[in-house]
C-alpha cells in the first residue's frame, strides 16, 4: 500500500496525577470537526484527559469514537459524566450530549483557557474553514469573522498539498522553512488552482521545500487578509490544526509583525476544551447533575 | 457579540449587525414588528442569553427582502434601525 502522507496522527492523554473519581464536577466537551473529532474531560475544571481522533462519514460514531479514546483507561463511563457538550460541524448529531453550543463561543472560551485571559483575537485554522474571532477577558465573542466554505487557507489545503508532494504532513512546516527567501505564493483562492499551480513548478524543477514555502505563504496570506478585515489586537493566539505548522504560523506572524501567544496544550483541542468548561459552568448554574 | 448576517450583490457586500450584547436588557422587542419582511426572532444564544437574530430561513435572502428598505429607494432611515431603542442594529449600506 502507498504511503498516504497527508494522515495527521490521531492522539491521546491522560493526566497522570488527577482521579476523576474525587472530582465534584466531571464534564466533557466533543468537537465534531469537519477532518478531526476531540473530546477533552475535565475533571473540576482541570484537563484530565483528552483525545482527537479523524471525523469518519459519520457523526455520532466519530463523537462516540472521540469520547471512547479519552475515557480508555480510566474507568469513566459516559453515564458519569454530569454534562456533556457538544460543538463543530456536527455538533448537532451528538446524540449523548446535553446541549450543544456553536464552535465559535467554545474557540474563543478554550483559546482563553490556553493562552490566558490576556488572549484578544483568536485565529481558527479548521479543517475546512477558518475563523477570526474577537473575545474579552472572560473569553466571550465580541465580533467573529468566517471565510466561505473553501479549502484553501485550512487543513484540507494543507493535507492535499502534503499527499501531492509526498512529505509527511507534520514535516511540511519545517520543511518549508528549509528555504533561505520566500518564493513568490502560490494562488490562495483555490486548493484545485493551487495544487495545480504547484505540480507546474515541481515540472520546471523547484524542490519540494520551495514549493511548500510558496504554498505556506499563499495560505498565511490569505488568512492574514481575513484577520486584517476583524482587526488584530497583539494578544493573538491560534487555534486548530494548523497552529502546529510552524512554516505557516511563522509567516503569519511576520506578516502581522507580532508573536502569537505559546501554549503547553494541544492547540486542535480548543473547540472541545471550550465545549467543556460550558459544561462546566452550566452545571455550576444548575443545570444536569447526575 | 456582534452577529453580522451579509449578502453580495451587484454592488457590493453588505452587512446587517446586531451588537447582541444591547438585546440582554431590552424589554419592548421591537425589532420584531417594526420589519417589514418579520426578519427578525428572539432566540437563545450559546451564553443563554435571550437576543435578537434574524430568521434562519430568511438569511439567505437578505438581498431580497432588504431590498425594499435600503436608502437608494429614497425611503429615509431604514425601519428596522429607527425602531431599535437600544440603537444595537446596524447596517453596512
Amino acid at each position: 500500500m502507498t504511503q498516504e502522507y497527508w494522515r495527521w496522527k490521531e492522539n491521546n492523554w491522560k493526566s497522570a496525577d488527577k482521579d476523576w473519581t474525587k472530582a465534584e464536577i466531571v464534564t466533557a466537551g466533543i468537537d465534531v470537526g469537519s477532518v478531526s473529532s476531540q473530546a477533552v474531560i475535565l475533571a473540576d475544571g482541570e484537563l484530565y484527559a483528552y483525545a482527537s481522533m479523524r471525523t469518519g462519514s459519520n457523526s455520532p460514531d466519530s463523537a462516540l469514537n472521540a469520547i471512547t479514546a479519552a475515557m480508555e483507561g480510566t474507568g469513566l463511563t459516559l453515564d458519569k459524566i454530569h454534562y456533556i457538550v457538544g460543538t463543530g460541524y456536527g455538533r448537532v448529531n451528538v446524540p449523548f450530549a446535553h446541549k450543544a453550543i456553536t464552535e465559535i463561543a467554545c474557540h474563543a472560551r478554550g483559546a482563553n483557557f490556553m493562552g490566558g485571559n490576556k488572549v484578544r483575537t483568536i485565529l481558527d485554522m479548521g479543517g475546512q474553514d477558518c475563523k477570526g474571532i474577537h473575545c474579552d477577558e472572560k473569553g466571550k465573542v465580541l465580533n467573529f469573522l468566517m471565510n466561505d466554505k473553501c479549502a484553501a487557507g485550512t487543513g484540507r489545503g494543507m493535507e492535499v498539498m502534503a499527499d501531492l508532494l509526498s512529505v509527511p504532513i507534520a514535516e511540511v512546516g519545517p520543511m518549508s522553512l528549509e528555504v533561505k527567501e520566500d518564493p513568490p505564493p502560490v494562488s490562495s483562492t483555490c486548493v484545485v488552482f493551487a495544487k495545480s499551480e504547484a505540480m507546474s513548478l515541481l515540472k520546471q524543477g523547484w524542490p519540494k521545500n520551495k514549493v511548500l514555502a510558496a504554498y505556506c505563504s499563499a495560505m498565511a496570506h490569505r488568512v492574514v487578509t481575513l484577520l486584517e478585515r476583524i482587526g488584530v489586537e497583539k494578544e493573538f493566539f491560534i487555534t486548530g490544526g494548523i497552529a502546529k505548522n510552524i512554516g505557516v504560523v511563522s509567516r503569519i506572524e511576520k506578516e502581522l509583525g507580532i508573536k502569537a501567544i505559546k501554549s503547553e496544550y494541544d492547540s486542535q483541542i480548543a473547540g472541545a476544551l471550550g465545549a467543556a468548561l460550558f459544561g462546566k459552568a452550566l452545571v455550576e448554574k444548575g443545570g444536569k447533575k447526575k | 457579540m456582534i452577529a453580522n448576517y451579509g449578502y453580495m450583490d451587484g454592488s457590493g457586500e453588505y452587512y446587517i449587525s446586531i451588537d447582541t450584547d444591547k438585546c440582554i436588557e431590552c424589554a419592548s422587542r421591537a425589532c420584531l414588528q417594526v420589519c417589514p419582511s418579520q426578519l427578525f426572532e428572539i432566540m437563545t444564544d450559546d451564553y443563554d442569553d435571550e437576543v435578537a437574530a434574524i430568521k434562519k430561513d430568511g438569511r439567505r435572502s437578505l438581498k431580497y427582502l432588504c431590498a425594499e428598505c435600503k436608502p437608494a429607494t429614497g425611503r429615509g432611515e431604514l425601519p428596522c434601525q429607527a425602531g431599535c431603542p437600544n440603537d444595537a442594529i446596524k447596517h453596512s449600506w
